[in-house]
């Protein structure tokens, strides 16, 4: 069976392998440098917010409102931290508190964390809307700057993508808050009897997905220069689709953070990919469905053995 | 009467009709008295829709943790669309109009539990993924043009008898049959008996996985029916028509006392969370509140019910 659960890990890879090559033989052109920073540009911030979410799907729990979080704080980022940084940047630490305290709330009252979440999505759209009215802002020059960067031979994107998985997965895989994190997610009650809060575990996973909100709204500013209350609405399903295209489960603290980049940069591959075949625009919102559902069943067919033992 | 109260209490359904009850009591006060009815009347037609999804949502999430159905907005255009499409504005094509838009809607149903038990997929990822393959065929069915409702249905959407709209009795009607169901009838005690525990409902011998099935197929059903009379209410289906319902379908359902961990349903409850939300954007548009302020009021608010009616039972 370890032959099993190695194509199972190795799957997330596989489906980003299977598209990417897809496209290079759709258009040939798209496999130079230029081509690749071009289609996954966007998968920074889409990344960002999948690792957010999974940061909360660990805990057994959804975030819903993790797409207009990224619009507040791109709201934020171009009004705000444009004109005062200092003011900007409590701002944006406030956000963090705010996601917290949701965990804490949801925690301390056995809140269903679904409907917490769809109503605070309410609340960031509704602070975004009222922060700028109307699409606009200017991105301050060092965000500009950091998501146009050109790094010799690999580009930005990629080099980004590593770099945001790899530290995740450091801490959350291989330290003892990980181990404590991803438990809280298998079984709470244990871990509480042994001694560990989960309300400090909650807490904390929570102020993650903040954090990495943050980051995710930061550089989604960066590539679109001014920003747009309604601007990352779509994140919070990619999000979550992201998560389990890389393997993620939503119980038991079954999480892969290298995964789940890999799966949000495969839902980004995809749309370029739809685009480059020329399928008509009535079909690409299908045409994605219809990707999620491959691969899915692919992982079906793959964890079959494992489910019936 | 103590007792009585304390028996109310612990009705899980009390409380979206007392939040929908203080809304509508702050609404009528602040216009001192003018519109008391009007705002009623609206409530209930605008309510009808999330109430007919938010049944078949209902049963969806009572079958246990992460059952969901996301599919909900993308049937109810596809079914708008299918029915406004076939019924060509003629009173005489009516019946097959709905007809078709329904057994499309079944097809969803049928579809999602496909990936749900063959693909093993996770119900949210499920739906979700097949809502986008619904929401294409809608607009490249629908082509977006919009065809008006033969009068026959758009009758039927906005008559009201001495001012309640007729589509909120059928809905009533619906209503006290679903609750039926799920009282009485071995469908509706296995729905109850899976999302309490599916292990031991199946070790009981209940058909575990035809529950299911039938659970998904109804909720693409009642997205069908909200879709027609939609359709028939909005003089013609668009192509975002059911985007409002992804969000309102899961609230009503949740903010109406029925447990999100699954085994508890509350069909009262949907009536009073509904009423609830569209009395609450009533409530902001009289105050002249900003758009963002709208916004951020009503999620507090939906925040604010949920702490007050969920938590601690479920320790």
């Amino acid at each position: 069976m370890i032959g099993r659960r190695f194509l199972r890990q190795a799957l997330p890879f596989l489906s980003l392998a299977v598209v990417l090559a897809a496209i290079f033989f759709v258009q040939p052109r798209t496999m130079s440098y230029f081509g690749l920073n071009l289609m996954l540009q966007y998968a920074v911030p889409i990344a960002l917010a999948t690792i957010a979410q999974m940061f909360v799907i660990t805990v057994n729990d959804l975030d819903l409102s993790i797409g207009p979080f990224v619009g507040l704080v791109g709201s934020i980022a171009a009004t705000l931290l444009y004109d005062d940084p200092v003011l900007g940047m409590a701002a944006l630490l406030a956000c963090i508190a705010a996601y917290g305290a949701v965990g804490a709330l949801i925690h301390s009252r056995n809140l269903p964390s679904i409907v917490v979440t769809l109503g605070l999505s309410f609340v960031w759209l509704g602070i975004s809307v009222l922060i700028l009215p109307t699409p606009g802002g200017n991105a301050p020059g060092w965000l500009k700057w950091l998501m146009a960067v050109q790094i010799p031979l690999v580009p930005f994107p990629i080099v980004a993508a590593i770099i945001i998985g790899g530290a995740v997965q450091l801490a959350l895989m291989y330290s003892s808050f990980g181990v404590i994190a991803r438990g809280a997610g298998g079984n709470p009650r244990a871990l509480a009897r042994a001694g560990w809060s989960m309300l400090w575990t909650k807490v904390a996973m929570y102020s993650l997905a903040g954090f990495f909100g943050v980051l995710s709204g930061l550089s989604l500013l960066g590539l679109t220069t001014s920003a747009d209350a309604h601007v990352a609405d779509r994140y919070t399903l990619y999000s979550i689709a992201g998560v389990i295209l890389g393997g993620g489960e939503f119980i038991g603290g079954r999480v892969s953070p290298m995964g789940a980049v890999v799966g949000a940069l495969t839902l980004a591959l995809a749309g370029s990919f739809l685009i480059f075949l020329r399928i008509s625009p009535d079909w690409q919102i299908g045409a994605q469905g219809a990707i999620l559902i491959v691969v899915l069943a692919l992982r079906a067919a793959v964890t079959l053995g494992e489910a019936r033992r | 009467m103590n007792a009585l109260i304390n028996r109310l209490r612990h009705q899980p359904w009390i409380w979206s009709f007392l939040a929908a009850a203080l809304v509508w009591i702050v609404t009528v006060t602040w216009l001192r008295g003018q519109g008391a009815g009007e705002i009623l009347t609206a409530a209930l037609s605008f309510a009808t829709f999330s109430i007919i999804v938010g049944l078949g949502q209902m049963m969806v999430i009572t079958t246990g943790p992460g059952n969901v159905d996301l599919s909900i907005p993308a049937t109810i255009t596809l079914a708008g669309v299918v029915a406004m499409k076939v019924m060509d504005t003629d009173n005489a094509r009516l019946l097959i109009g709905i007809l078709a838009a329904l057994g499309v809607s079944l097809l969803a149903g049928i579809f999602n539990y496909a990936l749900i038990r063959l693909l093993r997929m996770p119900p949210i990822i499920a739906t979700l993924s097949s809502s986008f393959l619904i929401l294409s065929t809608a607009i490249s069915y629908g082509r977006g043009i919009r065809i008006k409702p033969p009068p026959m249905l758009d009758d039927f959407a906005t008559f009201r008898l001495t001012g309640i709209p007729v589509a909120t009795l059928f809905v009533l009607a619906v209503s006290f049959v679903m609750a039926l169901v799920l009282r009485r009838t071995v469908y509706g005690r296995s729905v109850l008996a899976i999302g309490q525990n599916p292990r031991a409902a199946w070790l009981a011998g209940l058909k575990v996985d035809g529950v299911r099935f039938a659970t998904y197929v109804l909720s693409g059903f009642l997205s069908g029916v909200c879709g027609i009379v939609l359709s028939g209410f909005s003089g013609g289906a668009a192509l975002d028509m059911g985007e409002e319902f992804l969000l309102s379908s899961i609230a009503v359902v949740v903010i109406g006392g029925t447990s999100v961990a699954g085994g508890k349903a509350n069909v009262p409850g949907i009536w009073g969370a509904a009423l609830f939300l569209f009395l609450l954007v009533t409530m902001l548009n009289t105050f002249h509140a900003s758009a963002g302020i709208r916004l951020i009021m009503t999620g507090l608010i939906i925040i604010a019910v949920i702490v007050i009616a969920g938590g601690d039972e479920q320790r």
